[in-house]
């Protein structure tokens, strides 16, 4: 038995909009996220851009007026870069990524299903492998738990109004090819 | 009103805006954010502690992970009955056995459809893992927050998906929306 039943419960209802989004966005598609790759369909650009800079504003808000630290990533350089390149070939292989990959196979699609079950190989393999990889990739170029505006001394504001001013004309410029 | 939830697709700009409110909401009730492939090692932790208990015990990955149902692995089952709710209101997406796009390139065959999709598969938990997180925690929850590891994963995993689709489906493919 869990040991907080409330925030099992809030993990719960959070996860349902999160999906219940993910499907209405259309993102959790294979059409939706290769027609990205190949810049025929910007659905997913214009979903995460948007998520980031609404997202960001608020948490960074959180963050300075309600003392809640922010959750950053460990920025292992080469291990980041690797992973990357791997979890993108991986992506354009089966056309959705973790979540979006569950969003679709809870539809119904088998081959969303098919890759969430490799994913489950991919996990156990990773899980088998990681110990030599904490000992090599993981410690090269490891620059901690940096932010931007730690890297840049610029403030977090900066960023998000450089964000606003490239998503907007971006925007507005999707918006008018895809209507001719 | 209801109406609304029964629309087939919302705006992009509405549904990142709201994806955008949920982070706020997530930040500020448990203070952490979305993500997804941790809670999937976490369930893969789960279904071999069933058969090789000791070894789920001894490894140091299934340790750092954690191997429980917690706040994220019930954010994920979330996901997909919200996704399946959501898919249900609008009357079910009508959809052929395979995408076009792949049809059309790699032909009617099932069987390589899904060979394919579990090799993805593996390759994004593979890469994820590395990496430290997936398009969720580090492309929407890291780069919200500027972090550089994320920004750097996010900018990468585009730029491979980007080149190994042109590798796959290259010009000239059938248009499918």
């Amino acid at each position: 038995m869990p040991a907080e039943l409330p925030l099992m419960l809030l993990g719960l209802a959070t996860g349902f909009v999160f999906g219940f989004l993910l499907q209405k966005s259309g993102v959790a598609r294979f059409e939706t996220i290769i027609g990205q790759f190949v810049f025929r369909d910007f659905t997913m650009l214009k979903v995460m851009l948007t998520a980031i800079i609404v997202g960001g504003v608020g948490v960074y808000g959180i963050h300075e007026f309600g003392g809640k630290d922010l959750v950053i990533k460990q920025a292992q350089m080469d291990a980041v870069l690797l992973g990357g390149l791997i979890f993108g070939a991986g992506m354009a292989l089966l056309g959705y990524c973790p979540g979006t990959a569950v969003a679709s196979a809870a539809q119904g699609n088998r081959d969303a299903l098919a890759g969430l079950l490799g994913m489950f190989a991919g996990g156990a393999m990773f899980a088998e492998n990681f110990s030599y990889y904490a000992a090599t990739l993981l410690k090269r170029h490891d620059l901690g738990k940096p932010t931007l505006p730690d890297l840049t001394g610029l403030p977090a504001w900066l960023f998000f109004a450089a964000l606003i001013a490239v998503a907007l004309p971006l925007f507005a410029w999707l918006e008018r090819r895809e209507r001719s | 009103m209801l109406r609304f939830f029964c629309l087939r697709r919302w705006s992009p700009y509405a549904t990142g805006a709201l994806l955008g409110v949920l982070s706020w909401f997530a930040f500020a009730t448990t203070g952490k954010l979305l993500g997804v492939s941790t809670a999937l090692v976490k369930t893969v932790g789960m279904a071999e502690s069933a058969v090789a208990p000791g070894h789920v015990a001894a490894n140091p990955y299934f340790a750092k992970t954690g191997v429980k149902v917690d706040w994220e692995w019930m954010l994920v089952l979330g996901i997909a009955l919200g996704a399946w709710t959501a898919g249900r209101l609008s009357g079910g997406e009508e959809r052929k056995e395979l995408p076009a796009m792949w049809e059309s390139r790699f032909g009617a065959s099932r069987g390589k459809r899904y060979a394919a999709a579990f090799a993805g598969g593996g390759l994004v938990m593979y890469g994820a893992r590395m990496a430290g997180g997936c398009t969720s925690g580090h492309g929407i929850s890291g780069s919200l927050q500027l972090a550089v590891s994320s920004w750097a994963f996010f900018l990468t995993i585009f730029a491979a998906a980007v080149a190994v689709s042109a590798l796959l489906y290259g010009r000239g493919t059938s248009d499918a929306r």
